[in-house]
């Protein structure tokens, strides 16, 4: 078996299974947040729980991390190796005529996602691993409530940073147009599948990032 | 038709080859494109200049040989065809042609449009064959039952000529639609399955010891391929390898 991982097609599936957890991570990411808009108090709640959950923290979390840096060093790799398998470069090549843009830029759509990422983490994460581990204050409050909602509306208080979400949320939109059905073709889904597949990956790609822009967008408008 | 035509001159594998300026005058719309290059290469001979090398055998679209990246794209613009069968008439009057060989670096230039297309040989060596003794008592392939589904969907994939058009459109140089027609034409028949395991484990690893790239599903192969071989083959060798990687 760690011969098929070696092979060309089993880093194709490597990056596909990495990628239907990341898959189920954003679907879960997005049904917490999209909380964030129907009841602060819920929200608050349901963010205490993943933020102290010692299955979720010690587990969940070092799994999520690794699997996101495996998925973008695993997509590093794979671009150079098929830069170098190219060899000299077309003087005139119509890609347009036989493949999506997405699927063809995949790994500038991949850097968009990373860049948010970073700042992601520089937003929420680092801030949370720094009142729990360092600060090792566990409690979740703040001014005598549960922080969470304040901070998630506060994040959303510039318009730069919004305008940062809503693209980042654009180029996710991109990358899962071509990596949702992709991941399943990968795995060796079978044509007969091929036709749901396409229109639930659609679906997906779409009402997700949008979901997400439409939450960061509420906060700033409806920020307390 | 007068036509200008921007072809790769490479003199052999070693030189380093650049793009030339051709003009070609009073073409019929009624030639192939490899007609149209008769027409240009005795224009070269008449004047004493070395004419274009270019891949070509049977001329009616089964043998693989014609190759040619023809305005971006391998056999051209027509979909369904190989070079020989992509006729004048998709191109007007007064155009501007580019024509590159099959660029990847499996498929090195060899003399200006033509490629060495060998190690598709050798992926086919590894294992896309089935062990028959012949000694004269060989059983009828028709008294094996095999449902028509199964026989249809092996003789789509068994119609790939290995022309490398795949390839030359894949933006990663993947030989995967190839790989996996030649492993789904025996996968999908009774005569196939005694030596699946090693097959599809010694294709793959012969096509990534090639330096092919590695599959991104845009799907541009199976738009460019002249035979229409369905990316389902890819699928159907993920699958195999799997299976065969578990046993």
């Amino acid at each position: 078996m760690s011969g098929f991982f070696k092979s060309s097609i089993g880093r194709k599936v490597a990056m596909a299974l990495s990628a239907f957890f990341l898959m189920f991570f954003l679907l879960q990411h997005f049904a917490i947040n999209s909380l964030s808009v129907f009841s602060a108090d819920l929200f608050n709640e349901v963010s205490h729980f993943m933020g102290t959950n010692w299955l979720i923290q010690f587990v969940m979390q070092p799994i999520l991390i690794l699997g996101v840096v495996f998925h973008f060093v695993m997509g590093f790799i794979l671009e150079l190796k098929n830069k170098k398998a190219n060899g000299v470069s077309y003087a005139k090549n119509n890609g347009a005529a036989n493949s999506s843009w997405m699927s063809r830029n995949m790994i500038w759509s991949g850097v968009a996602i990373l860049a948010f990422i970073i700042l992601h983490f520089i937003d929420f994460w680092f801030p949370e691993i720094n009142t729990k581990f360092i600060q090792g204050d566990w409690s979740g409050m703040h001014d005598g409530e549960l922080r969470y909602f304040h901070e998630l509306q506060h994040k959303f208080l510039s318009p730069i940073r919004v305008g940062a979400y809503v693209l980042a949320f654009i180029f996710l939109a991109l990358h899962l147009l071509h990596g949702f059905t992709s991941a399943f073709q990968s795995m060796g889904a079978t044509a007969g599948r091929k036709k749901t597949l396409q229109t639930i990956g659609k679906a997906y790609s779409i009402i997700i990032p949008f979901g997400f822009i439409i939450i960061a967008v509420y906060h700033h408008l409806n920020h307390h | 038709m007068n036509l200008t035509l921007k072809i790769w001159r490479q003199k052999d594998a070693s030189s380093k080859g650049q793009m030339v300026d051709y003009k070609v005058t009073d073409i019929s719309e009624h030639m192939s494109f490899l007609e149209m290059m008769d027409v240009l290469n005795e224009q070269l001979v008449n004047s004493g200049d070395e004419p274009v090398a270019f891949d070509h055998d049977c001329r009616e679209g089964i043998c693989g040989m014609c190759s040619m990246y023809i305005n971006g794209e391998a056999h051209g613009p027509d979909r369904g065809v190989t070079t020989c069968q992509l006729h004048m008439r998709m191109f007007k009057d007064g155009d501007t042609i580019t024509i590159e060989p099959f660029r990847a670096a499996a498929f090195p230039v060899i003399k200006d449009l033509v490629v060495d297309r060998m190690a598709f040989e050798r992926i086919q060596q590894a294992g896309g064959y089935i062990s028959v003794n012949t000694s004269g008592n060989t059983q009828d392939a028709n008294a094996l039952p095999i449902s028509k589904h199964a026989a249809d969907e092996a003789m789509d994939a068994a119609t790939c000529i290995g022309c490398g058009a795949c390839v030359a459109s894949c933006k990663n140089s993947s030989a995967m639609l190839f790989v996996g027609a030649k492993v789904s034409q025996y996968a999908l028949l009774p005569q196939g399955q005694v030596e699946a395991v090693d097959r599809v484990q010694n294709m793959v690893a012969q096509m990534d010891l090639e330096g092919f790239g590695n599959c991104t599903n845009t799907g541009a192969c199976e738009i460019e391929c002249p035979k229409g071989i369905s990316l389902e083959n890819i699928a159907r060798m993920n699958r195999e390898l799997m299976k065969a990687s578990l046993k």
